[in-house]
């Protein structure tokens, strides 16, 4: 369902980390155009 | 050489409410509508009073271990204890009028000037402070007209310094262009010095060592001391110790963001194993930008700013005494670059690898200190149970290793983890909240060992997607 579609991913350090997203993303045949991680505390 | 030890822990607490709008939550917000977010501020500060009997500040400064907020009602803030003392095990929590006056100590450049009405009474509350005997009072005594104040204010960039939403005296910049010697940047520094100090302070009486025992100093607070050629250039650590007293000391500053009081932990433990220094403090002011940071959550919900305070700590790791819960030194556990980024593969890397490595299940450990933010002020505005997260995540692990079943997750929580109980100060909830709590525990024979896994989120200095961690653990002395 990513094959082909562009994504921007949202991460989060306690939850889960944008470059963990993206590597599923990418497995899922995304692009993704920006990974991004936030921290809340 | 035995594996060092830490022998003995200081925590501290500054009540701050003149501060909370220089946080960098609040400053921002009450740059975009002033007349709408000030009052909103003022009207939720809290008193000295509510946040010393303030249920996790008790635990902070070791007057009430973490497992009795498990008892305390929710909210926290409505349950406050009853005859709270502001002097804990660990430390105190200090008010707002003494702060002032240690900061006057703390300038050695005239950056501060305090209201000539104001002065006298600074001095007053700060030379009652025993630890604050001997410092120099003539600093305080020079007040200065308001006119002048106010001039400086409204033409030369200076900050007001508030006390009781009155104000009391200013803090200038240092350089006209330079933004690391703006009055902000100078205030965020001298409040993380002043606070440092009072920590270093409290340790030197706890550990009953004079202050030129101590031969070297590491910091590990969140400022960034330094000019427009060398930003976050450092010094912090010998300005800390230069103000208590530490004339046989040097020191450097470690920087890892909320990972670095145990980089400088670990850096201790490995100078001390190798003989290079003998008594090394490690020292952590607090963090201005962080005051205020969850307010508009807390004002959503009609709550007090619980963010309205700073966070100290200081610990003194030296050879083994023969008492001290021992470091285990082949229990270190590190997040490696090429770890990856996934909560399983973090915590393996912190948890499960460190422990098998010393032949240890996780259910082995009696208790893991992880990022203790207090739950309070993070649920509050969305941002989830820090503490709680990590909690099931290394029960979650020793589910998967077979140690426990998935149902017993919840039980794994409460028996080995804790709830969080340290202000929002990035690295002051950093697991070693615990670490005082710990070493006691040990000492008296009612836990054998203890973990401290803390995090550190170098993807917010946009140089790397990394994050960071380590780990270490402590265990009863066996010469004891």
């Amino acid at each position: 369902m990513f094959r082909g579609k562009k994504v921007i991913v949202f991460g989060e350090r306690d939850g889960v980390p944008g470059p963990a997203i993206a590597a599923c993303m990418k497995a899922a045949g995304a692009e993704v155009v920006l990974t991004v991680t936030e921290c809340f505390v | 050489m035995d594996n060092p030890v830490i022998q003995a822990c200081s925590y501290i607490l500054i009540h701050v409410p003149g501060f909370v709008r220089y946080g960098s939550k609040p400053s921002r917000e009450i740059a975009d509508d002033i007349n709408s977010a000030l009052p909103a501020i003022e009207g939720h500060l809290r008193e000295f009073e509510e946040a010393v009997a303030y249920p996790p500040n008790q635990v902070f400064i070791g007057n009430l271990h973490p497992d009795h907020l498990n008892n305390v009602p929710q909210p926290w803030h409505r349950h406050p204890v009853r005859d709270a003392s502001r002097y804990g095990t660990y430390g105190e929590i200090m008010p707002e009028e003494e702060l002032l006056g240690l900061m006057k100590i703390a300038d050695d450049f005239d950056l501060m000037w305090i209201e000539k009405d104001a002065a006298p009474l600074l001095k007053k509350s700060l030379a009652a402070h025993p630890l604050w005997r001997d410092a120099d009072f003539g600093k305080i005594d020079a007040g200065v007209e308001m006119a002048r104040i106010l001039d400086r204010i409204e033409n030369q960039g200076s900050l007001p310094l508030y006390h009781r939403c009155q104000i009391v005296g200013c803090i200038h910049r240092d350089h006209e262009k330079d933004d690391n010697l703006k009055a902000q940047v100078l205030m965020e520094n001298l409040l993380a010095k002043a606070s440092a100090a009072l920590a270093l302070q409290h340790l030197l009486k706890k550990a009953d060592i004079q202050a030129s025992e101590v031969d070297l100093l590491l910091n590990c607070s969140e400022e960034a001391v330094g000019d427009r050629y060398n930003r976050g250039g450092g010094g912090l650590a010998k300005a800390i110790g230069e103000m208590c007293g530490c004339i046989s000391a040097t020191g450097c500053d470690i920087k890892a963001f909320c990972v670095g009081p145990l980089y400088a932990l670990l850096y201790a433990v490995g100078l001390v194993k190798s003989g290079l220094f003998q008594k090394i403090v490690v020292v952590g002011g607090g963090s201005m930008a962080k005051l205020g940071m969850k307010f508009k959550g807390h004002l959503a919900k009609d709550m007090p700013i619980l963010e309205d305070v700073l966070g100290g700590f200081a610990f003194l790791v030296t050879g083994n005494d023969g008492e001290s819960p021992l470091i285990r030194l082949d229990s270190i556990g590190k997040h490696n670059i090429g770890s990856g980024s996934s909560q399983q593969n973090i915590m393996e890397s912190l948890v499960l690898k460190p422990l098998r490595r010393i032949g240890k299940k996780i259910t082995d450990v009696d208790k893991y200190a992880v990022e203790l933010q207090n739950p309070e002020v993070t649920v509050s505005a969305g941002s989830g149970n820090v503490p709680l997260a990590n909690y099931r995540m290394i029960g979650a692990l020793a589910a998967l290793q077979k140690e426990i079943q998935r149902e017993e997750i919840d039980r794994f929580v409460l028996e080995h983890g804790m709830p969080g109980f340290s202000p929002t100060q990035g690295h002051v909830p950093a697991a070693i909240p615990f670490l005082g709590h710990a070493i006691d525990a040990i000492k008296q024979g009612k836990m054998n060992n203890a973990m401290f896994v803390a995090r550190g989120s170098l993807f917010l200095g946009r140089m790397t997607q990394l994050s960071d961690g380590l780990s270490f653990l402590i265990e009863k002395n066996p010469r004891k």
